[in-house]
């Protein structure tokens, strides 16, 4: 077999291809996003964006009735947006395999939380399966339809940030087609009305019965005899670290940790002294194991905290041997260096909105997004973020608490359409008084630039229907909706006054494509003269990481265009008062 | 454990990173040893000080490099070879490139880049090289192949063949760049 190296998310995408997947849908989301955009590349899959994740999982769950094996992937907080139909679609089941990648980001590298999804496993009552690595992925999804198919229901397949985006040899295979049978009309399988629902409910009881007895069969919850003196029970990545931190303990590896494989987990104990569950975020195997009598311990040493490492586990394993003196720490720690957060882009059309939000100081109630990075100084425009779509239904709020605060909220087009529109309904609906502002960038950026509705283009690279911002807020009975340039500083912040000062809701969308996908606007480099450079330091205000402060003696400094990262977009020419920063070929 | 060469990588996010890990780990499979990596997407990008970590060997199991642990340390800007610092082992060399990239906490006057960047790298490694690959990679052509030349360079310290390089740089980059970034490889191979 050819052997290639892939990142877990293309290890998932070359695993579903191989097992013959028919259709896939998500919602962009790190660090979940490039499963999808890897399956597109395969033959004789469709796949597509979906507007969110619950519309991707009702998707997904109508093509498995009628026989497709599909996938749907999410990051965990897109979990949260498609619970209810995975809560009643183990009840229902699927005829058609049906894998479910959930991708959460202990850490939270990229993301507003830290979430578990193990716990939707249990609440839904659904096989979970955890890969610790791109070879496992592949595998593992394959595994899963054969479960999904053989048990009639969805499977999680749970990945992380460190199982997603990190690189490991894999060898690939040729592909399983198989073909979408239809849907069979049987209602009472299908239609949880009460009377249905009750019985569906039971053999749910059932069928989980069932798993828990695959879960102790399956070879690939398997033990690995080494010294009976320490059992580490663990699975998904922390197997990886755990492989290397103890590597004289036996292990019980767990690929599908959930429904519990119970009879394992006692035999397993039975032959070690003492049992260490070395598990990622909550304690959810650790609490299970004890609920079985046995003395497992974990948490104890083991953060719950953010993301596990070599560095992490080795930590845990002194408190778990009782050497908590640890003398001095044996890497010397770095001299110290300013630190470096992600910014906007140098060009980004985001960045003129913000600096003339900043100046006049409203509270402003945000959304995920690029557009979150202003919440940092020297732009320090962003108050309150929630999660998707929140920008304008909790500004909303804001502003109907009523107290005298000017109020905006902010959403990115991409944000706008996967849940904004129903917090803009109710705005209309119930008379609210303030601006949304929907930056239209015609991209999912900070994801890396997928398709939506509004961009006019499928994943699949169709042209299509370019879904319009500003027809769905007048949809939603706002009068009054202004589309602007972005890098039209005088002309944005004539807009965002009188639209602030309206008696009335208002959406201001400022229209400009993201830099790094249309370069269209990419201009020669800015100059800046030294001599008409008077150090106000105002043009730096744009927190542009194209504007370098350099020192030049006393405490005194001059700014310098970095020519390497500037892409003209000529903001600051617009904001320095002296007329020092200069187009290229433009006399001083 | 021993047999495992590990790598990080460091810079801001935008210089190329990927690339530079995906050279690398191609490279590694080529050679027929185990390889992880990893890397940083999405957030931690958008010009943010970003890092990769490479591991070789016979058996790999964390994608992810000890603190204190890494054979190299290549750093694709001058002070992000300080902040990974201690990821380096006490006998491990640090690549650094000199060219400086100023944060806009510095800018925005929330942080002082330090004065004497090149003074500091002396002072924390033991064992070190600096060059300025920018210039190098300028004169290979375009400042986007700065990653490249900082492969070639790297390559000098990794036991893999000059064969192996050539297919990988062959196979992971578009032919319209090829040409540009095989003159970058070749030069940062020169750099000792």
């Amino acid at each position: 077999m050819e052997k290639v190296v892939l990142s877990g998310n293309e290890a998932f995408a070359r695993g579903a291809w191989e097992a013959g997947v028919n259709i896939a849908a998500a919602y962009p989301g790190t660090p979940s996003t490039e499963i999808l955009e890897n399956l597109v590349k395969y033959p004789d899959v469709y796949c597509q964006w979906s507007p969110n994740e619950k519309v991707a999982l009702e998707f997904a769950a109508g093509a498995a009735l009628a026989g497709a094996r599909t996938l749907a992937c999410m990051k965990h907080v897109g979990l949260n947006v498609a619970a209810d139909p995975l809560m009643t679609l183990t009840y229902i089941g699927i005829k058609g395999g049906m894998a479910l990648i959930v991708a959460d980001d202990p850490g939270m590298h990229s993301s507003q939380n830290e979430q578990d999804t193990r716990h939707y496993a249990r609440l839904a009552r659904a096989p979970l399966l955890e890969p610790s690595d791109s070879e496992e992925a592949k595998e593992y999804i394959g595994l899963a339809y054969e479960i999904s198919e053989q048990f009639r229901t969805p499977v999680i397949l749970k990945s992380t940030t460190r199982v997603s985006h990190s690189k490991g040899v894999v060898a690939i295979g040729e592909r399983k087609p198989h073909k979408a049978d239809g849907y069979e009309k049987n209602p009472q399988l299908y239609v949880p009305v009460p009377i249905y629902g009750r019985k569906m409910r039971v053999a749910l009881e059932e069928r989980f019965q069932k798993l828990q007895e695959y879960a102790c069969a399956m070879p690939q919850n398997m033990i690995v005899e080494r010294s009976n003196d320490l059992g580490i029970i663990t699975s998904g990545i922390a197997y990886q670290y755990a492989a290397e931190i103890f590597p004289e303990a036996s292990f019980l590896k767990l690929a599908m940790p959930f429904p519990f494989p119970d009879d394992l987990i006692i035999k397993f104990s039975k032959t070690v002294k003492r049992i260490l569950v070395v598990e990622e975020l909550d304690n959810f195997l650790e609490e299970h194991v004890r609920s079985l009598g046995i003395a497992a311990e974990g948490k104890k040493y083991i953060p719950g905290i953010g993301e596990l490492s070599l560095d992490v586990l080795e930590e845990a394993r002194k408190k778990f041997e009782g050497k908590t003196d640890t003398a001095k720490p044996a890497v010397k720690p770095a001299p110290k260096v300013p630190p470096r957060p992600p910014v906007f882009c140098p060009g980004c059309p985001h960045r003129g909105v913000f600096y003339e939000i900043s100046k006049l100081k409203p509270v402003v109630i945000g959304d995920i997004g690029c557009y979150s990075l202003a919440v940092f100084p020297p732009l320090s425009a962003m108050d309150m973020i929630l999660c998707m779509g929140a920008g304008i239904s909790s500004a909303h709020g804001a502003q109907k608490a009523d107290t005298g605060q000017k109020i905006v909220g902010v959403v990115g087009d991409s944000t706008f359409f996967h849940s904004g529109i129903t917090g803009l309904l109710d705005i209309g609906y119930n008379k609210g008084k303030l601006v949304i502002f929907v930056l239209d960038n015609r991209s999912t950026a900070m994801t890396g630039h997928q398709e939506h509705p509004g961009t006019g283009r499928t994943l699949m690279g169709q042209p299509t229907h370019r879904a319009s911002i500003e027809a769905f807020a007048r949809a939603c009975g706002i009068n009054r909706v202004v589309r602007v340039d972005p890098y039209d500083l005088p002309k944005l912040r004539k807009v965002i006054k009188d639209e602030m000062d309206a008696d009335e809701a208002s959406v201001i969308i400022t229209e400009a494509p993201c830099i790094l996908i249309d370069h269209s606007r990419v201009k020669e480099p800015m100059r800046i003269d030294p001599d008409e450079c008077k150090s106000c330091g105002l043009c730096l205000k744009l927190s542009c990481p194209g504007l370098e402060k350099k020192e030049v003696s006393g405490g005194k400094f001059k700014v310098e265009v970095n020519p390497v990262l500037c892409r003209g977009c000529e903001l600051c020419v617009q904001v320095c008062p002296f007329g020092a920063i200069k187009k290229q070929g433009e006399k001083s | 454990m021993k047999q495992i060469t590990n790598i990080v990588l460091s810079g801001v996010g935008g210089q190329g990173i990927l690339l530079a890990s995906k050279l690398v780990s191609e490279a590694a499979l080529l050679e027929g040893y185990d390889v992880k990596a990893n890397e940083v997407h999405g957030m931690a990008q958008r010009g943010g000080s970003v890092i990769g970590q490479i591991r070789f060997g016979k058996k790999v199991f964390s994608p992810l490099v000890k603190l204190g642990s890494a054979h190299i340390l290549l750093a694709m800007e001058i002070i992000e070879s300080i902040r990974y610092a201690p990821y380096l082992s006490p006998t491990g060399l640090a690549l650094v490139n000199t060219q400086r990239v100023i944060p806009t906490t510095v800018s925005s006057g929330q942080a002082e880049y330090p004065a004497d960047p090149e003074g500091l790298v002396k002072q924390t490694f033991p064992r070190f090289q600096m060059a300025d690959c920018l210039a190098i990679a300028k004169e290979a052509g375009d400042t986007r192949c700065t990653n490249t030349v900082m492969v070639g360079w790297l390559s000098n310290h990794l036991p893999f063949s000059a064969e192996s390089w050539q297919k990988v740089l062959e196979q992971c980059i578009k032919p319209k760049f090829i040409s540009m970034n095989l003159k970058a490889f070749a030069l940062g191979r020169k750099i000792s």
